[in-house]
């Protein structure tokens, strides 16, 4: 489960939505990834209903969107947090005490990899290279990237509530 | 009189800070009365100096670094603007013997220019590559290619020309040229910063490819987790049709070439070639059994040219100046410069791009400076998450594909990471074998279960449990591995595996004494 709020419904405009971004993209070729991202910038996560809406305007089955949807760790299937703090577990980062960085985000969020707070603030996922491996260890809130992350940075940034450098 | 200053829009700059320098450096210009022109280039690559500062003055670019946001009304207030003496000044970069040291034809431009301004790309030299292909033609510029000795850059080592050759001798029809941007080594970044710093240079290198194999169309596959990357990209394709270098008339003559760029989507395995294939037609991005190679059967059936970033931005340096003059550089089988990336725990971290042939340790030590944490260096993974562990008694080993391949090693995308002494090698063991796990297509069993099975076992041994029986166990796992995978990811994971257990035995061991 990677939110603690469970996905809604999805509504009507929701589905046309879906729709407009599957007939945006029908015609080009092998369309499917450009599709989910396009569902995930406008929803956040791409919801299980969207999932027999795509099949269908594509003519694929259920499965093989589904089998696309969960192939891929950057689709999510419910609804992340207001930001999304992804750190690198990678050996650089791990080389510079990457470890320890991220035992203590699991502790102060109380959150495992995957997994978002209660209060819906924050996401914690996992990330396996962000190519700032001469700068390690690395962390990226959103598409706003962090290196030489110490604990106490990251205490920072968290507190910070997203507030743009 | 305007100043002109330079400050890295590279993600690895902005990491460290690089947006709130710019800032305060437009800010504290505005109070001192003098008027700046902010201009934002690629990083240089010397990332323990960034955010790296460059002022324009009359002896050329001067340097600061790094530069932190809360330096800089100390800075400008001591005279920054007309570059003025500081204990950060570093003076001219190409003058700074990190720098000057190396052999940057790749990434020549990188950092001097601004990556989305044409002008300054023609200025240095671009698109000369491209005028020449079109003057030579399809088959002189594979021959070219060839005939210049270089291999594909993204791990696999393949001579280039003999991959454009195979699709050049396909039989007429669409084929395609798709350019591998999903740089998932740990440890590398070249990648990242090429096409953040000089981008045009792979839309210049795919175009070459096009004409030299008769493809109109290009893909770039681009990892999800380079936002800056994808937007600096963008841009420049954009900027690139407008400019007629990529559309129905390349410069204006009949070869028609157009790239389109996809994203990623967080998945490791599609690094490897046919599984990114399998990726760009929308599907799980599982690997495809070999034959056909992607050169005969490719993306959509169509024969097609898979190439890292790299070794497509080094086309047009090939083309401009000639097979001979790249082939000059480096030594025996591994011919031209490698960019290699220095990462880790390293005291100068960052891009070196040299002639093949420089060793490890000067590598660590001549440019990295030992390590960040003033221990010793005990271990270093050379080519990324896939590459073998080497202790400190192979540290004199030159970095070439052949000289590594010796080893038991490789020098894949061109990543080193050091670990100090600190670092427990049953843990880097058992991680490889996890991370395997995580990033396995699942098409084979040695991979999916190799990798789940391999993970255990060397947790039993971290508890002491079994000791001996599980070693082995993991060395059987590793030889299924090796032999009977279908990929890259599973048939190289057991290298950092095996080269751990064997140069850092004393980690696997001191369990079953309990101590």
């Amino acid at each position: 489960m990677k939110s603690a709020a469970a996905a809604k419904p999805i509504t009507q405009a929701q589905k046309d939505e879906v729709l407009a971004i599957v007939a945006r993209h029908k015609d080009r070729p092998g369309p499917l990834l450009e599709i989910l991202h396009d569902v995930q910038r406008a929803f956040g996560y791409v919801h299980a209903e969207a999932v027999p809406l795509i099949a269908g305007a594509l003519n694929l089955s259920r499965a093989e969107v589904h089998g696309v949807v969960t192939f891929y760790h950057f689709f999510n299937s419910a609804p992340p947090g207001r930001r999304v703090l992804r750190l690198c577990r990678a050996e650089a980062c791990q080389s510079m005490n990457g470890r320890a960085l991220e035992q203590h985000a699991m502790k102060k969020l109380g959150v495992g990899f995957g997994e978002t707070t209660a209060d819906g603030g924050v996401t914690l996922e996992a990330v396996y290279c962000l190519g700032l491996c001469a700068c390690s260890p690395a962390a990226m809130i959103d598409e706003e990237v962090h290196g030489r992350v110490t604990t106490e940075r990251l205490d920072e940034l968290l507190a910070a509530g997203g507030a743009r450098k | 009189m305007t100043v002109t200053i330079w400050v890295p829009r590279d993600a690895g700059a902005l990491a460290l800070g690089a947006e709130a320098t710019a800032q305060k450096l437009v800010a504290a210009a505005k109070s001192a009365g003098t008027e700046i022109r902010l201009r934002r280039n690629g990083s240089r690559g010397l990332y323990w100096l960034e955010p790296l500062v460059e002022v324009e003055c009359a002896e050329g670019r001067i340097a600061y670094g790094p530069v932190s946001a809360k330096d800089v009304p100390e800075l400008v207030a001591q005279g920054l603007l007309r570059g003025g003496a500081h204990a950060l000044r570093l003076g001219p970069i190409e003058q700074h013997p990190w720098f000057k040291s190396q052999q940057r034809l790749t990434f020549a431009r990188v950092g001097q220019i601004d990556p989305l301004e044409l002008n300054d790309y023609l200025a240095l030299g671009g698109f000369r590559g491209l005028r020449r292909a079109l003057e030579l033609g399809g088959p002189a510029t594979v021959n070219e290619v060839l005939e210049s000795g270089l291999r594909g850059r993204g791990g696999a080592a393949f001579p280039t020309g003999i991959k454009w050759q195979t699709v050049l001798k396909q039989p007429a029809g669409q084929r395609y040229i798709a350019c591998n941007a999903d740089e998932g080594d740990s440890g590398t970044f070249s990648d990242r910063m090429l096409m953040e710093g000089d981008p045009f240079s792979v839309i210049e290198g795919m175009i070459i490819a096009g004409i030299a194999v008769g493809a109109t169309r290009g893909y770039i596959y681009l990892r999800v987790e380079y936002p800056h990357a994808f937007r600096t990209m963008t841009a420049a394709i954009a900027a690139a049709r407008k400019a007629g270098f990529l559309g129905d008339k390349v410069c204006g003559s009949k070869n028609a070439f157009d790239i389109e760029l996809r994203l990623g989507a967080g998945a490791y395995i599609c690094g490897e070639e046919t599984s990114m294939l399998e990726s760009l037609e929308g599907r799980r991005g599982e690997i495809r059994v070999r034959p056909p190679l992607p050169a005969e059967k490719g993306l959509f059936g169509a024969p097609t040219v898979v190439n890292n970033v790299v070794t497509l931005a080094t086309v047009p340096v090939v083309l401009a100046g000639g097979a001979a003059a790249y082939r000059d550089f480096g030594q025996a089988k591994s011919r031209g410069t490698l960019p290699l990336q220095l990462a880790g725990n390293v005291l100068r971290g960052g891009l070196i791009e040299r002639a093949f042939g420089l060793t490890l340790r000067e590598l660590l030590y001549d440019y990295g400076g030992g390590s960040a944490s003033g221990r010793p260096i005990r271990a270093v993974q050379v080519g990324g998450p896939l590459g073998a562990y080497l202790p400190e008694s192979q540290f004199d080993t030159p970095l070439e594909y052949e000289a590594l391949s010796a080893i038991g090693a490789m020098l894949g995308h061109g990543g080193v990471v050091a670990f100090d002494d600190t670092v427990d090698m049953l843990a880097m063991a058992r991680y490889a074998m996890e991370f395997c796990a995580i990033e396995s297509c699942g098409k084979c069993t040695p991979c999916r279960i190799g990798s789940v099975r391999g993970a255990e076992a060397l947790g039993n041994i971290a508890r002491g449990i079994n000791t001996e029986a599980n070693f082995s166990l993991v060395e059987e796992l590793c030889d299924t591995m090796l032999q009977a995978s279908l990929c890259g990811l599973g048939g190289m994971a057991p290298f950092p595996v095996l080269s751990a257990m064997k140069h850092f035995r004393e980690d696997f061991t001191k369990r079953a004494n309990g101590s």
